[in-house]
């Protein structure tokens, strides 16, 4: 499987480590809604499908990338940093 | 001269001979044979002794579908089992021994399973060896003695035990197109795609390009196909942007187009050339995939259908024209198809008798009659073979009247002597690396057979020739062109393709796989799988066919059912009464074909972890230290002394930093530089307590959560300057920290303005404990104080030892009055020896991991042993870190009822009350039982001899913890046979107020 890197360009799955389900909403620090919470920390939709997903660039940049992969065939249609592009350091630029 | 072999044709060098032993025996060959095709030449018919019944059994195929003959070559002491004799080229020198027998092949004392056939059908395992439920032998071993005993006897080749000293090695590829095989439709894929300037890989499995070219014995643009697929293979091997593997086999096909192959390198050559590895492994990244992987030749199931020299028809045609070999003198060929007819003809050029024809059909085309006429067959239309007959070599078949539409033999079994029995069930693509990358398979009524699916537009493989379902040369070549084309996004344009001898006769086989008559009828050969077994796990219900597959382990074998699949499946349709499509068909797994594992391996193989060596490694080393793997780190054990125990060395350093001083190497500790305007509200949201409030110069001991509320990891921060900060974690979980962090402040507060570094390599940390530290370091450290007054409990200074800037900061975890001294690391070795060269004076000790262990454990600090993932902050009594002043990661879970429940288990000491020594790991109970050890109450987290108490001491996780102070226990340690009573009390086993840290 390859991930391209908004950064790096495309790169082997060993230069990645996988962060987690992108779909998870994190409740403001401090919520007491333990419901909330629960599902943040346990919840998970499981599609067979388009997943939206976290994986960060370990091997490479350290950046976390969202990855839309499909779980049935390893297709990625999507690659973007999680912080947006305004937020991602450009290639080459001083930060 | 070879007595089977023919005066001219195929590739043999008959001025070159080639001696190899088989089984002790001397025999000749000729270069270009394999060690079938030799064997075969010297009439050795037989070749092994089947899985489970030990039957004799002959070459059934050519190619690597080989089931019967596998062999273990033999490299000096290193054995390889289960080769396919048809895949091994003959060289001189070449070793080789049968498979599953003894005393020899041709007599094997294990053949007496044959008699036992009726026991050991399918599920004879699983049946048997639940034991007896009732009678004598109920509860005893006896069938456990059995079932070694029959393992034994069934099987394949026995793995060696000498180390494999040949060399692998492993190489990535990239291409434009890869090209899977190398027959007539891969090699016109491979030119295409070439001509249109595309990066082109042509992989084949065997040892010459070429494919069915090799020994259809048809002519493509006039000249014999074999020939013209050498001129082929030359004019790609000129080309730059083309590299032909031959002997290579594509094993698996991945995700992104990644399909892996095992080159066989020098395997062929009695010495491999300088620097060849014996087999390279590749992993090759293509843009597309031209799959031209051909089709394999199925047999047909009748009763002795496993008997040497009943061979597949395609086989007997490749060994007759490839490497000029005649398996038997005549010939009696079974089908259900025209194909076998053009094999036929094939054989009987290269002056072969042949018998009869066998056909179940009773409708064989004029054009078939013809042939069997030229072939001076006798017709035999619309009968079957219903036995065979001989012993370890065939001599005759039986022959019935068959009735397609019934199924069923009727009238006088006629006897036909021959001395070889060809068969042909029709063929089967070779889909499997298709399937891999998940195409589902769609029959195909008329050719009876597994199709790939027409490729999907955005499809990343395109098929071409027999793995199509197109069985003729010609529609191969055009198919191969279109695919090279399309692979490298050509258009189709005006080619003039070379004209193939047009190929008589139907692709499609009557729909007949098996013909019922009494007697053992194989359908995987390498596993022994008869169709009774295959109709008793539709009696017993194991109906689907992964459950059949498991069941009776038909296509499990290493030629994972290239020959079987298709007749198993058509007969359990047949048994439930469905279409064979209905019935279904597995997904084939890599790999296609067996793998070495050398050639996994590579040249990775002993210990491949990289090393981290801390600046003072080589000091430590020379100064007796004994090194200890800690993660990817190197630590200092003990330094021990001459005749010194472990236990009395660490011993005497505790006691010795105790009593003086001692220094210990904590530049292993994860350093994570945590700057930027926002750094200490990142930090308060990190941490459980606060650190906003921290001035800068001083430093304050942190504990982290996970998100779900649990202990994650602890460590002392270091407040530099206002946005400065030096986050210290554990050695064990510095890189999960800095990822942690890092995710924090990417995904979740990308709002936050700070700035992340690990600066683990760059600081060398020395830590000095005992109560003459402070003198030490005021002898040699010079521009700051080192007071009390100038460096308080957790305060910061910066100064120089020996000249070298460093940072000191006073924390301790030996319980002493101790001090962190970091300095660049390059200067590491330099300032612990000029820390040394002070303390000398004062009988300063360098120590290890074990006695800095036996001190924690004597404060009892916490490590990764209690912080194990299970254990919340109150646990381990570290509630008081938990600020309700602030929400932070895991502030919202950790009250959750389960983390909050009295009785979870807590961290306690324990002092062992027999004189001896505790072990981690060990699980403490209220009372002993060994013969049934149950109702743990929690375990040991470490444990050592205490030099400050005079005793052997644990600290241990134990439910209750706190309310069990004082009371009494035992250590129930059954695999170390170690259980005895213990005092549980208090973690803190040594000067509990701290004022000694203090001071």
């Amino acid at each position: 499987m390859l991930i391209t890197c908004p950064y790096c360009g495309p790169r082997d799955l060993s230069e990645f480590t996988y962060q987690g389900d992108g779909n998870r909403t994190r409740p403001a620090p401090a919520s007491q809604d333990l419901d909330a919470w629960n599902a943040y920390v346990y919840d998970r939709l499981n599609p067979a499908g388009d997943h939206n997903e976290i994986w960060q660039h370990s091997g490479g940049c350290r950046s976390h990338l969202r990855v839309v992969r499909n779980t049935l065939t390893h297709e990625i249609s999507s690659v973007g940093f999680v912080r947006g592009d305004a937020h991602a350091r450009k290639p080459g630029a001083r930060k | 001269m070879n007595p089977r072999r023919t005066a001219t044709g195929g590739r043999v060098n008959r001025q070159r001979p080639v001696r190899f032993t088989f089984d002790g025996t001397a025999y000749t060959g000729h270069a270009g044979d394999t060690l079938a095709s030799a064997l075969l030449a010297n009439g050795v018919v037989l070749a092994g002794r089947s899985f489970k019944y030990h039957r004799p059994r002959g070459l059934l195929s050519a190619g690597l579908d080989e089931p019967n003959a596998l062999v273990t070559v033999m490299r000096g002491k290193v054995r390889e089992p289960n080769v396919p004799a048809t895949m091994i080229e003959i060289h001189d020198g070449l070793t080789v021994e049968s498979q599953n027998r003894f005393p020899s092949l041709a007599f094997d004392i294990g053949a007496v399973n044959q008699l036992a056939g009726k026991l050991i059908s399918a599920g004879f395992y699983y049946k048997t060896f639940m034991g007896p439920a009732i009678g004598p032998l109920k509860g005893t071993r006896f069938w456990m003695l059995c079932e070694h005993v029959i393992r034994r006897a069934a099987g394949l080749g026995r793995a060696g035990e000498a180390p494999d000293t040949s060399r692998y090695e492993r190489m990535n590829a990239f291409c434009d197109v890869l090209v899977v095989g190398s027959g007539p439709a891969g090699l016109m894929a491979a030119s295409a795609a070439a001509e249109h300037g595309a990066n082109v890989i042509l992989a084949e499995a065997d040892a010459h390009a070429g494919g069915s070219a090799n020994w259809s014995g048809e002519t493509i643009d006039g000249m014999l196909a074999a020939d013209w697929a050498a001129d082929m293979a030359a004019g790609l091997r000129e080309r730059p942007n083309v590299r032909l593997l031959r002997r290579t086999a594509v094993w698996g096909c991945y995700d992104g187009n990644t399909l892996v192959a095992v080159e066989r390198v020098s395997d062929h050559k009695a010495k491999a050339g300088p620097g060849e590895p014996r087999h390279r492994h590749w992993v090759i990244r293509a843009r597309s995939v031209v799959l031209a992987t051909g089709a394999f030749e199925r047999p047909l199931v009748f009763p002795g259908n496993d008997r040497p020299s009943v061979m597949l028809a395609s086989a007997a045609e490749r060994y007759a024209n490839e490497f000029g070999v005649l398996p038997a003198e005549t010939f009696i060929v079974f089908t259900n198809n025209d194909s076998a007819y053009l094999s036929t003809i094939s054989l009987k050029k290269a002056g072969a008798n042949i018998a009869a024809i066998v056909d179940v059909r009773q409708d064989v085309g004029e054009a078939m009659r013809i042939l069997a006429s030229e072939a001076g067959a006798e017709l035999l239309a619309g009968h079957a073979v219903v036995a065979t007959e001989g012993g370890k070599a065939l001599r005759g078949v039986k022959v019935q009247r068959f009735n397609m539409t019934s199924g069923t033999v009727s009238g006088e079994a006629r006897s036909l002597s021959a001395d070889g029995l060809l068969m042909s069930g029709g063929w089967s693509p070779a889909i499997h690396l298709a399937s891999q990358a998940g195409a589902k398979a769609e029959w195909d009524n008329g050719l009876q057979a597994f199709l790939p699916p027409a490729p999907a537009r955005n499809s990343r493989w395109l098929g071409a020739g027999a793995f199509t379902g197109n069985f003729s040369t010609g529609g191969a070549l055009a198919e191969g062109h279109a695919a090279g084309l399309a692979a490298c996004g050509a258009e189709p344009g005006e080619t003039s393709l070379p004209t193939a001898e047009t190929t008589l006769g139907s692709p499609e086989p009557a729909p007949v796989f098996e013909i019922k008559a009494p007697g053992k009828a194989f359908v995987d050969f390498q596993h022994d799988v008869t169709v009774d077994d295959v109709r008793l796990a539709h009696r017993e219900g194991f109906v689907s066919v992964e459950h059949l597959k498991r069941y009776t382990t038909l296509g499990m074998a290493t030629d994972q059912g290239k020959t079987s699949n298709v007749a198993g499946l058509a007969i359990m349709a047949e048994a439930r009464g469905l279409p064979i499509p209905d019935v279904g068909t597995t997904r084939f797994r890599p790999p296609f074909s067996p793998v070495s594992l050398g050639a996994f391996a590579a040249e990775r193989y002993g210990d491949l972890r990289p090393e981290r060596l801390t600046p003072m490694h080589d000091w430590h080393v020379e100064h007796g230290a004994t090194m200890q793997p800690a993660g990817l780190w190197f630590r200092p054990q003990i330094y021990g002394l001459a005749g010194e125990t472990i236990e009395q060395a660490y011993v005497r350093e505790a006691a010795a930093t105790r009593e003086a001083a001692g220094i210990v190497d904590v530049s292993t500790l994860g350093k994570i530089a945590v700057q930027g305007p926002d750094a200490a509200e990142f930090l308060d949201r990190v941490y459980t307590n606060m650190f906003s409030f921290l001035p800068v110069g001083k430093a304050r001991y942190g504990l982290m959560l996970r998100e779900d509320g649990l202990a994650f990891d602890d460590g002392t921060t270091w407040r530099l300057g206002d946005n400065d900060f030096l986050m210290t974690t554990t050695t064990a979980n510095a890189g999960k920290v800095m990822q942690h962090l890092e995710y924090f402040l990417d995904v979740i507060w990308p709002e936050l303005k700070v700035s992340l570094v690990s600066v683990t390599d760059q600081w060398a940390g020395a830590a000095i404990g005992g109560p003459s530290a402070r003198d030490i370091l005021a002898a040699c450290v010079r521009k700051t104080g080192v007071d009390n007054k100038a460096l308080p409990f957790m305060g910061i200074v910066h100064g120089t030892i020996a000249d070298v800037p460093v940072m000191i900061c006073r924390l301790s975890f030996s319980g002493e009055m101790a001090f962190e001294v970091y300095s660049p690391a390059d200067y590491g070795t330099h300032v612990w020896e000029a820390l040394m060269e002070a303390g000398r004076p004062f009988g300063l000790v360098p120590y290890g991991m074990e006695a800095l262990g036996a001190m924690r454990i004597e404060k009892g600090h916490v490590t990764g042993a209690e912080i194990d993932g299970r254990t919340t902050a109150r646990d381990l009594h570290l509630d008081w870190m938990l600020s309700k002043k602030k929400p932070f990661i895991g502030s919202a879970m950790m009250d959750r009822e389960g983390l909050i429940a009295s009785g979870r288990i807590q961290l306690v000491g324990l002092l062992s009350l027999d004189g001896r020594p505790l072990g981690g790991g060990a699980h403490i109970v209220e009372a002993v039982d060994q013969e049934n050890p149950h109702g743990s109450i929690g375990h040991i987290t470490a444990a050592c001899y205490s030099p400050a108490l005079g005793k052997y001491i644990a600290l241990a996780l134990v439910e209750g913890g706190k309310a069990r102070h004082g009371s009494r226990a035992f250590i129930s340690d059954p695999l170390r046979n170690r259980y005895g009573p213990v005092e549980i009390v208090s973690h803190h086993f040594f000067d509990p107020e701290g004022s000694r840290m203090h001071g």
